[in-house]
């Protein structure tokens, strides 16, 4: 079992709290004058997302968290699961749906996700940035608008639902940020 | 290709400012009377005090001193008057905004002075520096007052469970076991107390539970305290003093339950420092001294938020 002492802590460090895995945010050495020092941290919970704050006695032991982020082309979902795969190895890994979460509203198949495993399991998936996604529904355009300042909803082929501007038509390739959920471009 | 990490951590004018700072320092205690002396940064010794580690040479034949005490000690014993020394430290493991492993250290020794006497030159030196008003002193509070004032619980008569619930009751959540009521009363000043000091105007925090007498004498009582104390500003520790114990069998004492409770915790111990009890027994003068972290004192004169900020290279860069 790998473990970190407190003297090794960083953030960005994985540790195990409590049997969940976590992510050391932020760490601050603190000592009295004389006496016992400590170390407080930051944490989040890889699982929940949640931060929370600890602290520990300096010189104290902490077991590592075996967990890893790797860049892994989506393949397919078959609805309980979506497949991830490896592009230099071909492994493949199942994300459910905790994992997955509102990445899956983003991804059709063939991007790159960012995927963090914890013991090999899927912990969470990062849609890419940016994706490209058709429109399959939204409603006929307003003649003369072209600025895009009011602005329609349009339901994209993955079922996410995007602001778009009005000149926008179905069947049309839009780019769009994951991270805000906006409307980019189109796509020529 | 270079990032940059051959630059200094701190910028030009932070360095000028660290000249003049030096300078002000050494006229002070030149006008005073001091000797400045210079002592072993690497001794065959080394601290036992259970919460500071060493740095050691690779064959193990020499520590870097994490303090120069011992050394002043034995020129006190051996006639030397008032003295001062401005030097760099060494304390392993201890790295942070507000740590450096390696740091300059200040410190000081009067014949003749009790703490409280120590903490008037303070006074006077934050005068000079014009972090007090001109005749104005830093606040002043008992151990037990701060516990009071802050928790509202009474440090030297408080178990374990009281000091444990009042922690819990401060929102902290400590990971892991505590093994003694100073680990305790530690993790409080560090978290709750020590940060809300000296905000307005410096603070002195003194008379410490006997427990954490390090080498300060203890004064009997109700109950005994020890004669130690620190000073905050902007919740920051800037330095530790004592009025000094003097007694070779008791320092002999404190050490080899310094050291017992360092091979207790799975620590090395480097060999106590005979020569230092030779001094004290030959007779160390009644005195007081206390050490100032001059980098810390320059962050703070210069509003600075970390240790990186005032050092010329901090020790990702060194």
């Amino acid at each position: 079992m790998a473990t970190y002492s407190t003297n090794q802590f960083k953030s960005g460090l994985k540790i195990i709290l409590d049997g969940d895995p976590y992510n050391i945010v932020e760490n601050e050495f603190v000592k009295p004058g004389k006496g016992q020092a400590f170390n407080r941290v930051r944490v989040r919970n890889l699982k929940t997302g949640r931060t929370v704050e600890r602290t520990f006695k300096s010189g104290d032991t902490v077991e590592a968290a075996d967990v890893h982020e790797a860049e892994m082309q989506f393949l397919y979902s078959d609805g309980a699961q979506w497949h991830f795969m490896d592009p230099a190895s071909y492994e493949q890994l199942a994300a459910d749906e905790p994992a997955v979460a509102d990445a899956a509203k983003w991804i059709k198949g063939q991007e790159m996700c960012a995927v963090t495993t914890w013991n090999g399991q899927p912990l969470f998936v990062e849609a890419p940035n940016f994706v490209e996604l058709t429109v399959t529904e939204t409603d006929p355009g307003v003649r003369g608008d072209t600025s895009g300042g009011g602005g329609k909803p349009a339901t994209m082929e993955t079922g996410a639902v995007v602001r778009v501007p009005l000149f926008i038509e179905e069947g049309e390739l839009l780019k769009i940020d994951t991270r805000s959920g906006e409307y980019v471009s189109r796509v020529k | 290709m270079s990032d940059g990490s051959w630059r200094p951590s701190a910028d030009l004018e932070t360095l000028k400012a660290r000249h003049r700072l030096l300078a002000v320092l050494r006229a002070f205690f030149n006008a005073r009377g001091y000797l400045e002396v210079e002592t072993p940064q690497l001794s065959q010794s080394g601290t036992v005090d259970p919460n500071i580690n060493s740095l050691a040479l690779a064959d193990g034949s020499r520590y870097l001193h994490s303090s120069p005490e011992f050394a002043m000690k034995r020129l006190l014993a051996a006639g030397s008057g008032p003295i001062y020394q401005i030097c760099r430290v060494f304390r392993e493991d201890e790295s942070g905004r507000l740590h450096n492993p390696e740091f300059s250290l200040l410190e000081w020794y009067r014949p003749g002075f009790d703490h409280h006497a120590l903490m008037n030159e303070i006074d006077s030196l934050l005068c000079d520096l014009q972090v007090l008003p001109e005749s104005k002193s830093c606040q002043r509070l008992s151990y037990a007052e701060a516990f009071q004032q802050r928790l509202d619980i009474d440090p030297h008569v408080a178990d374990m469970a009281q000091l444990r619930g009042c922690a819990e009751a401060q929102g902290i959540v400590l990971q892991g076991e505590l093994c003694d009521k100073d680990a305790w009363l530690d993790l409080l000043m560090a978290e709750v107390i020590g940060p809300g000091l000296g905000l307005e105007q410096p603070c002195f925090i003194y008379d410490y539970p006997a427990s954490q007498a390090a080498l300060s004498r203890i004064r009997p009582g109700d109950p005994p305290v020890a004669e130690r104390f620190e000073l905050y500003w902007h919740g920051v520790e800037l330095a530790n003093g004592f009025h000094e114990l003097c007694d070779a069998a008791e320092q002999r004492r404190r050490m080899q339950a310094d050291v017992q409770k360092r091979l207790a915790a799975g620590l090395v111990s480097p060999p106590v420092d005979e020569y230092f009890l030779q001094a004290l027994e030959q007779g160390l003068p009644d005195c007081a001294g206390v050490a100032l972290g001059i980098d810390r004192l320059l962050m703070l004169l210069l509003g600075k938020s970390s240790l990186p900020e005032v050092l010329s290279f901090d020790w990702r860069r060194a």
